[in-house]
């Protein structure tokens, strides 16, 4: 796509992050519905989508608050989910690392899921691209997503105290989780953590205040991240026993 | 929910801290050595080994069920997982589980 198009880096991301408001419109109006009905008033229905911006660690927060978890509690394991974040910031400092520490705090604000995937694809196509036009690029995806996100939050949230309990809303949390959890079953080690995480949060749920669900998502990442180790180990040594005959290559 | 506002809003202001030094911590460190391979592998499954542990229970021993597994709720469950596995498709998957659950909600 880069350079293939005379418009503006600003304008082009405008336009590949317009589709994106299909996805986050619905999912912050859920928040707004679902946080309004645990009975948090709007200011703190927006502080949470206008300050957190972090769409399953704010239901994740909800969730936990709704039963009683010690505030603690509730910060590790809602950070926990936007740890991942970590990692794309980690892959977007070699691309935006030379922006004035303003712009990176900018751009820090709004790392989201979508902001983070259109913009490291086209700077991995294009990565000689000069700063100012990967940060522009940046800036456009997200100028549709983010106000998207607020202005849905608050729709949500006026709604949400319209709606009588017999709706289930109840079940709009676990539903959301699931459907967001399900694409990210990739690879066998991603359900191998799925599954530590799901067993070990049941076993555990006799602990105090939550925090079963911390150990068992501490286990569960280690299960991930060693059944990872296990097959690119086997994958290597499959390699190593087709070509190994051949000698080594220079 | 009975919880006090003070501390309602100390969660949101330290998450919201807590959520932009995430976000920043590389992005501000350029030209610090890179993460060690062994904290990106564990790093790429923090959804995956957070989000599933918290759903689980809900799913089993729902509260508006007084914590008994009910049939609509544990379909609606399976149908998105199932659909989301499939489709790859969020929203599509939020659709249909929200249809399985009205749907046998309003049957049983």
């Amino acid at each position: 796509m880069a350079g293939s198009s005379p418009k503006s880096p600003y304008l082009r991301g405008i336009l590949d992050g317009a589709p994106f408001v299909l996805v986050v419109v619905p999912f912050a109006v859920l928040f707004g519905v679902a946080a309004s009905e645990a009975g948090l008033p709007l200011g703190q229905v927006m502080g949470f989508s206008v300050l957190v911006i972090a769409g399953a660690a704010q239901f994740a927060a909800l969730q936990l608050m709704q039963e009683g978890a010690p505030t603690l509690v509730i910060l590790a394991t809602a950070l926990a989910v936007n740890l991942r974040m970590a990692m794309y910031s980690a892959s977007l400092a070699p691309h935006l690392g030379g922006l004035r520490g303003w712009q990176k705090a900018l751009v820090a604000y709004l790392l989201v899921d979508q902001s983070y995937m259109l913009s490291i694809a086209r700077y991995e196509e294009a990565p000689e691209a000069p700063l100012g036009e990967k940060l522009a690029y940046y800036l456009g995806v997200i100028t549709p997503v983010a106000p998207a996100w607020y202005g849905a939050s608050l729709a949500g949230a006026v709604l949400g105290a319209a709606i009588p309990p017999a709706f289930a809303l109840d079940f709009a949390v676990p539903i959301t989780f699931l459907a967001m959890v399900a694409p990210m079953l990739r690879s066998l080690a991603h359900v191998a953590a799925a599954l530590a995480s799901v067993l070990g949060a049941l076993a555990l749920a006799w602990m105090p205040h939550g925090s079963g669900l911390l150990v068992a998502a501490l286990a569960a990442m280690a299960v991930g991240a060693g059944v990872e180790r296990q097959m690119a180990r086997r994958r290597a040594r499959r390699r190593v026993r087709r070509h190994g005959s051949r000698g080594a290559r220079p | 929910m009975n919880m006090p506002a003070s501390q309602v809003w100390t969660i949101i202001l330290a998450l919201a801290l807590g959520s932009f030094l995430i976000r920043y911590s590389f992005l501000g460190l350029i030209g610090a050595r890179r993460m060690p391979e062994w904290v990106l592998r564990h790093l790429r499954y923090t959804p995956v080994a957070v989000l599933p542990g918290l759903v689980a229970p809900l799913v089993f021993w729902p509260a508006a069920t007084g914590g008994e597994p009910e049939p609509a709720r544990l379909a609606a469950a399976a149908v998105t997982l199932a659909v989301g596995v499939i489709s790859r498709n969020v929203l599509l998957a939020i659709l249909s589980g929200g249809l399985t659950l009205y749907g046998l909600l309003w049957l049983l």
